[in-house]
């Protein structure tokens, strides 16, 4: 038998690396959680890496995944052997050419990382929902439990298609399975060869459209000959149940491991069965081994192959004994009277039972439930509760376990303190960390460190929340003698080792509760080994006496700052881990983190290992286990997750959720129709930043570019009369406002919200102003946070009690003046320094409240609507922005979906408004129909009518009255925004941007142009500039940005901007006011600085400036109107280019790094980019010199 | 014949001009043809510690920090294996330019500590330099880092290096010491095998619209030359290590100066960045023939001539300079007034 290798892998690793051995073409489109199998096949086939056959990979990004299935189903239909990785929403677009695939008998095999589909809410989290949706269009269905088996199935699903001519899903659970990472054994080349033999690989090119031997597909077919034609693959479908078991048994013999299309583990005489498939098998199996050690009747069925469903080979695997039967899907049909797997079983019983088979003394009793949706936890107390179930006389049909359904009451309860057998040899550790700090990267080293090297097998498996800034990480370590097959979190009570890597978290998690007793606790700490207890909590304390905790505290920033390694603690935390966690003995393990660091720098970075020794040596001096004392002394308790005066819906869910706690949650209170409240934002107080900025209002010059630029809405302006800030704190600071358009007397005020700031300093650097005897001294100075915390957290408080400016008196021309409007978009979860909130918010601004925002998927709609809180808030009338993500490819439509409808309502009001059967005041309604609305006056007139027809309406009682009312607010103005990133508008949304922009319908449609797949992990999208690297785009991006803004003025009905709002704030400020005020399409493409540039984006306003100055951003303004008045259209706002290209793009990782990496094709990419610039910059100018004066019109006879 | 030849670094050049480091050195083509133009020896262009520093933290950063701890984001850039260092294409480059040329190169070294630059200069001595060049370029802002303390940094480095490695080594000097004869006698005593006086510092300029400090580059001009030629004047003949001229050499008249005063090489750089490799050629032709009109028949006879120990009024090169330049109403010594 051929050598194989173990190494620890996650799942989508080990499908990718048999897709790339035994594929000759992979197109893919990115999305979570399967993007990282087409990332690696692409770094793979970049590497030069071969397949089995010494070519390399063709691998291609497309447009969508409806895209990719086009391009698959043409390579396939030329006879290269092709694959593609998808998940939910993309394998649901791929469906129309999952159709014609498989009725064309074309051997393929998708591999799917298998997720939930958008319903209520998106979910990035696994369940079967997608594959379930996908489950009649004749792909055959297989499913791994494990990592091993990913490996294991991935190649004998090519063995299966090639075989039998049937295409293939190949499916895992996303995220437990394909985010675990364990440890596998890596099947050789030389098994490779011997499954895959290369006369089937013959016999599908043989059967390619090419002239040499030229047929027709995809024919047009009729009544006659469609229904022949589809029932003419039967005899592919029957034949392939034995056709896998087939090659199961092949793959048997060469490895050892022997699987089956239905595996039966249990007792040989059970009478209760739980069948199943997915990651969810792996923890009934453990489940199962511990009862039968027990003496419980009771098994376990593992569905491998479901479709096509053989029902014959069902049967024959179930025990004779079996009389009851639990069916537990993960997906949910609504409407239907049981989910898909479980109807097939009872179908096949059902079927088998009453034509007189005889398998089974009596009709088994089926019973169905859902569980796991979206990764929801599925553990051994509650397989057993299920199992319990099944005892009872009469079980209950269509159950959910792991939620509490309060509502129709479909949940069973379960144990969670119920533990098998399987954790009893196992070390589990779990590690809080912070998302920039390195922590999960250090795991996933200690993994490989005790997986690889030693005979214990590892697993782990990474939790995070859903923000981009200050995020926590939860890894769950499990170490073992045998194969760790638990597919379910560390529970409470169970964790023999916990580090917390942040001491901010002390004050927000209960960690401990997940100790057992005896275990070990880290702390990362500034404070000394005798002072640090004091630092804990009440409860936290009580936790280490109760649980005879061993405490350990080390200060790590300390450690990584003295050995040059800045903040970086991950080799520190992670050399503490192994010296006192007991996994591995101490002084080999340190031995094996200093040759893992020096394997993972080689020649390349020798100040960074010495760095790293340093670290590491250093790191075991500074660990200091604590003195535990007999009584709890603290008297500090943990912050409650929301401040204080929150709302009960705050208080009760989202704080539930803040906490941690949201799996508690019952049914009943979760909205039903995916509703969600606005402002939650606010009272997340998540104190992020080291550093705040200090406002010195002795120099200020009032110019409003701070609030302006800052991403979270974190600094603010206000006006307000000297009366009004009678009953200020002290500290709280204003001055008299420079300005006439001010009443005399006016004060005004900037603001930080201290508890709501990130630190990233951005408002500093644009400060203008400098104290005239100290340069280093702006109107803004950071300053740190902890000593100012609590009196600017009164400061702000009280601001917020403050009047808000009359938006009626603003003078919006300016920035001073507009920065006054109240934002309504705060406090969101984006990263640190983010290019693209800022226009977001200056939307907020200028038409909150009157907005509906349609935003597609992406990071705008992760930061905008990533539960438990949202941006997103009113003002004090109650108005604010609605807000919706539907999709990714449809948000255009979506937005426009929008203004129809407002229109139809503005339409309805009109008629209604004019019937004279209501008796309204005809002054009035005549007003009504006539305003302007041009303006901000203008649309508080407007509203103000309202108001005063809805009184009168009040007093009238009649139908017409009612259904006036429920439409009359449409009479003022509304502003449909359709907002997304670059890969929505340049890719898979485009089309529907065309239609549109096309549409001539009054809609604004902002592009937040990040130039590369954000959300995603930066894969490259038409946006993405020529010579910048991106994924899919390794060796540098060979073609030039798609240009929108041509594009779009082609149409020559849209308003187009082109903005950067760290290069010409006011620009920006007049194109949202311009395209608002353009009764049609509006396209603003707004130019944003993103950490996937590669660059600290404390220097987005210098990266902007730079983006502009050397014209890779060209800003302007094509306003369709200026055409009627005989003008030009289009106005270039930016100047001609002044600095070369490659001097902001050596600013730039994204780009810098070709350099390194293929030099000379770095340097002709500049060269044509450089070209690129100056012929851009020379046909606008042209562009904008053309002459729009009108011909004379006498001409015409 | 007239001889140009001259000795540099324990090597026989074939006359005195070498171009310094510079960006020229990068380009392949630009090398070649300086050599072509009679160029002696090629300095490369420096390689920076803080390059090499930077582009580590970059590789780092690139390799493990761009974990924002997002779900769906596990990187934001592709990570490369075939990302090539600074120094890895320093060394490449240094590889290249010894293929391509027949006359020796000298590497060199910019920075400000020891670490690393041992490492370093053992690669490049492995990667074939003929010489390295050390340019300890070190601005004490410490107000208590005294001229002592100063000093003993370029010998700590300097010693530590020419314990690890056999190739001549040539240290490249601001003109800012207390006493620049001094010390470039203490390392002479640690193993300099010649020194490169002066190096100029790029000054930095405000902008007076942002009030930043901005980092600015002007080009030398032949006057700049004298400061080396004065110092050079004054060694001669009182230090047996190599001593090489830099900064303000752009005429052919810039480079016999400075070998009158005991030059062994002169350093060419804003010149030929200026006019381009061939200036190289204009100014050895140059030589060449002042050489053949002025009857002198080789370098080394003149070289040293017109220095301190040998120049007819040793005393300008001296704190008389100053005061002659501003009464020059004084009779000679020899007249009785």
């Amino acid at each position: 038998m051929a050598e194989h290798h173990k190494l620890t892998i996650e799942g989508n690793e080990a499908a990718a690396y048999i897709a790339h051995r035994t594929n000759e073409v992979i197109a893919i489109y990115p999305i979570t959680p399967s993007s990282a199998m087409g990332e690696m096949s692409d770094a793979w086939s970049n590497q030069g890496r071969k397949n089995l056959w010494g070519t390399t990979p063709e691998v291609i990004e497309m447009q969508s995944e409806a895209g990719a299935a086009g391009t698959v189903h043409g390579s396939l239909q030329t006879g290269a052997l092709t694959t593609t990785f998808t998940s939910s929403q993309g394998l649901l677009l791929m469906i129309p050419n999952m159709y014609k695939i498989a009725g064309e008998l074309t051997s393929t095999v998708f591999h799917v990382a298998a997720r939930s589909i958008a319903a209520q809410g998106l979910s990035i989290f696994g369940d079967h929902s997608d594959v379930m949706a996908v489950r009649q269009t004749g792909f055959a269905l297989l499913c791994s439990n494990s990592v091993q088996e990913v490996m294991d199935f991935a190649l004998i699903a090519q063995l299966i298609t090639l075989k039998s001519r049937v295409p293939l899903i190949h499916f895992f659970d996303g995220f437990r399975t394909s985010h675990e990472v364990n440890e596998v054994i890596i099947p050789s080349d030389d098994l490779l060869r011997e499954m895959l033999p290369e006369s089937l690989i013959r016999d599908h090119r043989k059967r390619a459209l090419t002239p040499d031997a030229p047929v027709i597909r995809g024919t047009s077919q009729n009544p006659d000959l469609y229904f022949q034609g589809r029932e003419s693959v039967n005899p592919y479908y029957e034949a392939l149940p034995e056709i896998v078991q087939q090659c199961f048994d092949q793959f048997a013999e060469l490895t050892g491991r022997q699987y089956r299309l239905f595996e039966y583990q249990g007792a040989p005489d059970a009478e209760r069965l739980i069948v199943l498939m997915g990651s969810g098998a792996e923890a009934v199996s453990e489940t199962i081994e511990h009862l039968v050690a027990r003496g419980e009747k009771v098994g376990m069925l593992k569905v491998r192959l479901y479709r096509p469903f053989s029902s014959r080979l069902l049967i024959d695997s179930i025990p004779a004994t079996i009389k009851k039967i639990a069916v537990l899907d993960r997906t949910k049909e609504p409407g239907s009277d049981g989910e898909p797997l479980y109807k097939d079983i009872v179908t096949a019983l059902a079927d088998h039972v009453g034509s007189g088979g005889e398998h089974f003394a009596a009709m088994p009793r089926v019973i169905g439930g859902r569980y796991g949706l979206s990764s929801k936890e599925f553990t051994p107390g509650m397989i057993k509760s299920v199992l319990d179930e099944l005892q009872k006389d009469a079980p209950k049909n269509h159950f959910t376990i792991g939620i509490h359904d309060d509502l129709t009451q479909s949940s069973l309860e379960w144990d969670a303190s119920f533990r098998v057998d399987a954790t009893s040899s196992v070390t589990r550790c779990m590690f809080y960390g912070l998302g920039s700090d390195g922590t999960v990267s250090a795991n996933k080293n200690s993994i490989k460190i005790i997986g690889e090297d030693t005979d214990l097998y590892a697993q782990g498996y990474f939790v995070y929340d859903s923000k981009k800034a200050g995020a926590v990480t939860i890894s769950h370590l499990r170490f073992g003698p045998d194969p760790i097959r638990s597919s379910y979190l560390i529970g409470e009570g169970e964790a023999h080792f916990i580090a917390c890597h942040q001491p901010v978290f002390l004050e927000r998690y209960d960690m401990l509760a997940y100790a057992e007793e005896g275990a070990v606790f880290l702390l990362n700490s500034s404070h000394s080994a005798d002072k640090v207890w004091d630092d804990l909590t009440t409860a936290m304390q009580q936790q280490i006496i109760d649980k005879k905790l061993q405490f350990y505290v080390i200060d790590a920033y300390r450690v990584a700052s003295e050995s040059g390694m800045g903040r970086r603690i991950n080799t520190v935390m992670q050399t503490c881990f192994f010296a006192i966690s007991g996994v591995l003995e101490k002084d080999a393990s340190i031995a094996k983190i200093k040759a893992a660091v020096e394997k993972t720098y080689g020649r390349k970075g020798a100040k960074i290992v010495e760095r790293n020794f340093a670290a590491i040596d250093s790191a075991l001096a500074h660990l200091h286990r604590v003195d535990i004392p007999d009584v709890a002394t603290s008297e500090s308790a943990m912050l409650a997750p929301v401040s204080g005066n929150a709302p009960d819906f705050v208080k009760n869910i989202t704080g539930e959720i803040i906490a941690g706690r949201g799996d508690a949650i019952p049914v009943s209170a979760i909205p039903n129709d995916g509703t969600w409240p606005l402002g939650t934002a606010a009272f997340e107080k998540r104190n992020l930043a080291l550093e705040i900025p200090v406002w010195d209002e002795d120099i200020c010059i009032h110019c409003g570019k701070c609030p302006f630029v800052c991403p979270h809405a974190a600094i603010r302006s206000k006006v307000f009369s000297e009366a009004q800030v009678k009953d200020a704190p002290e500290s709280f600071k204003h001055v008299p406002v420079k300005g006439r358009e001010f009443e005399a007397g006016s004060r005004i005020s900037y603001q930080v919200a201290p508890e709501d700031c990130t630190g990233c300093g951005i408002c500093v650097e644009v400060c203008p102003v400098r104290d005239k005897s100290n340069a280093s001294h702006k109107a803004l100075n950071m300053a740190p946070q902890p000593p100012l915390r609590e009196q600017e957290r009164e400061n702000w408080d009280y601001f917020l009690t403050l009047p808000e400016y009359d938006r009626n008196q603003i003078r919006w021309n300016g920035m001073k003046g507009a920065m006054l409007a109240e934002p309504l978009f705060e406090f969101s979860g984006a990263c640190v320094g983010c290019g693209e909130t800022p226009y977001i918010k200056l939307a907020t601004q200028l038409f909150g409240d009157r907005m509906v925002i349609a935003n597609a998927t992406g990071c705008s709609s992760i930061y905008g609507g990533n539960l438990p809180t949202t941006p997103y808030t009113e003002n004090a009338e109650g108005r604010g922005p609605a807000w919706s993500n539907s999709l990714f490819e449809d948000n255009a439509e979506f937005g426009l979906g929008f203004r129809l409808a407002i229109d139809a309502h503005h339409d309805s009001a009109t008629k209604l408004l004019q019937d004279s059967g209501l008796n309204l005041d005809t002054n009035l309604v005549t007003e009504i129909l006539q305003a302007g609305q041009s303006d901000e006056p203008g649309i508080h007139e407007q509203r103000r009518r309202i108001e005063a027809v809805k009184e009168q309406l009040a007093t009238i009682d009649s139908e017409p009255a009612r259904n006036l009312e429920s439409v009359v607010d449409y009479l003022v103005k509304k502003s449909v925004w359709i907002i997304g990133g670059d890969g929505w508008a340049y890719d898979i949304g485009f089309g529907g941007l065309d239609h549109a922009m096309a549409s001539g319908r009054n809609v604004n449609i902002l592009v937040l142009d990040t130039e590369v797949y954000s959300n995603t992990g930066g894969q490259m999208s038409k946006s993405t500039p020529i010579g910048a690297v991106a994924k899919f785009a390794s060796g540098g991006k060979a073609a030039p940005k798609k240009d929108l803004s041509m594009i779009a003025m082609a149409y020559e009905n849209v308003y187009v901007g082109h903005v950067a709002f760290g290069a010409k704030d006011l620009q920006t400020l007049r194109t949202f006011i311009e395209a608002e005020s353009y009764d049609g399409p509006s396209l603003i493409i707004a130019y944003s600085p993103c950490i996937a540039h590669g660059v600290d984006l404390s220097h987005n306003l210098r990266q902007q400036n730079l983006a502009v100055d050397s014209g890779h951003i060209n800003l302007l303004r094509y306003d369709p109107r200026r055409a009627e008045q005989g003008k030009n259209p289009l106005q270039l706002d930016s100047k001609k280019p002044s600095i070369p290209f490659k001097e902001f793009a050596q600013t730039e990782t994204r780009f810098s790094m070709l350099w390194r990496t293929h030099p000379e094709t770095a340097e002709k990419l500049m060269r044509r980019a450089q070209q690129g610039v100056n012929e851009r910059f020379h046909h606008y100018e042209q562009l904008a010199s053309l002459s729009y004066e009108k011909a004379d019109e006498g001409e015409s006879s | 014949m007239i001889d140009l030849t001259t000795n540099y670094l324990g090597m026989t050049l074939k006359n005195p001009l070498v171009p310094s480091a510079s960006p020229l050195a990068r380009d392949p083509d630009a090398a070649k043809k300086l050599e072509d133009a009679g160029a002696a020896a090629i300095v490369m262009n420096s390689l920076f510690e803080e390059e090499v520093n930077a582009d580590e933290e970059q590789l780092d950063h690139l390799m493990h920090h761009q974990d924002i701890g997002h779900g769906e984001a596990a990187s934001y850039l592709p990570a490369e294996d075939s990302y090539k260092t600074h120094l890895e294409s320093y060394l490449e480059q240094l590889e290249g330019l010894k293929r391509s040329l027949e006359i020796p190169v000298i590497a060199s070294l910019n920075g400000t500590t020891s670490s690393g630059w041992i490492r370093h200069a053992k690669l490049l001595q492995e990667s074939g330099a003929d010489a390295l060049e050390l340019n300890v370029y070190y601005l004490p802002t410490d107000l208590a880092q005294s001229a002592e303390i100063v000093e003993s940094r370029y010998l700590e480095i300097l010693t530590g290096l020419k314990q690890q490695v056999e190739t001549p080594v040539i240290m490249k000097l601001s003109s800012q010491f207390s006493s620049v004869g001094n010390f470039v006698q203490k390392l002479e005593k640690a193993g300099a095998d010649g020194v490169s006086l002066f190096n100029r510092y790029y000054l930095p300029d405000i902008d007076l619209e942002t009030l930043d400090v901005v980092p600015s580059l002007k080009l030398s001009t032949s006057v700049e030359s004298r400061l080396s030629m004065r110092w050079i004047a004054m060694l001669y003949g009182r230090v047996n290590l190599t001593l090489a001229a830099t900064s303000g050499v752009h005429t052919a008249g810039d480079a016999i100066k400075l070998l009158l005063a005991g030059a062994d090489v002169t350093h060419m750089c804003a010149a030929l960045l200026h006019h381009g490799p061939a200036h190289l050629g204009e100014v050895l032709k140059g030589l060449e023939q002042w050489m053949e009109e002025k009857e002198y028949s080789s370098v080394t006879q003149l070289k040293g001539s017109v220095s301190h120990a040998k120049a007819t009024n040793p005393s300008a090169f001296e704190r008389s300079n100053y005061i002659k330049v501003l009464s020059s109403f004084d009779s000679p010594d020899s007249v009785w007034r």
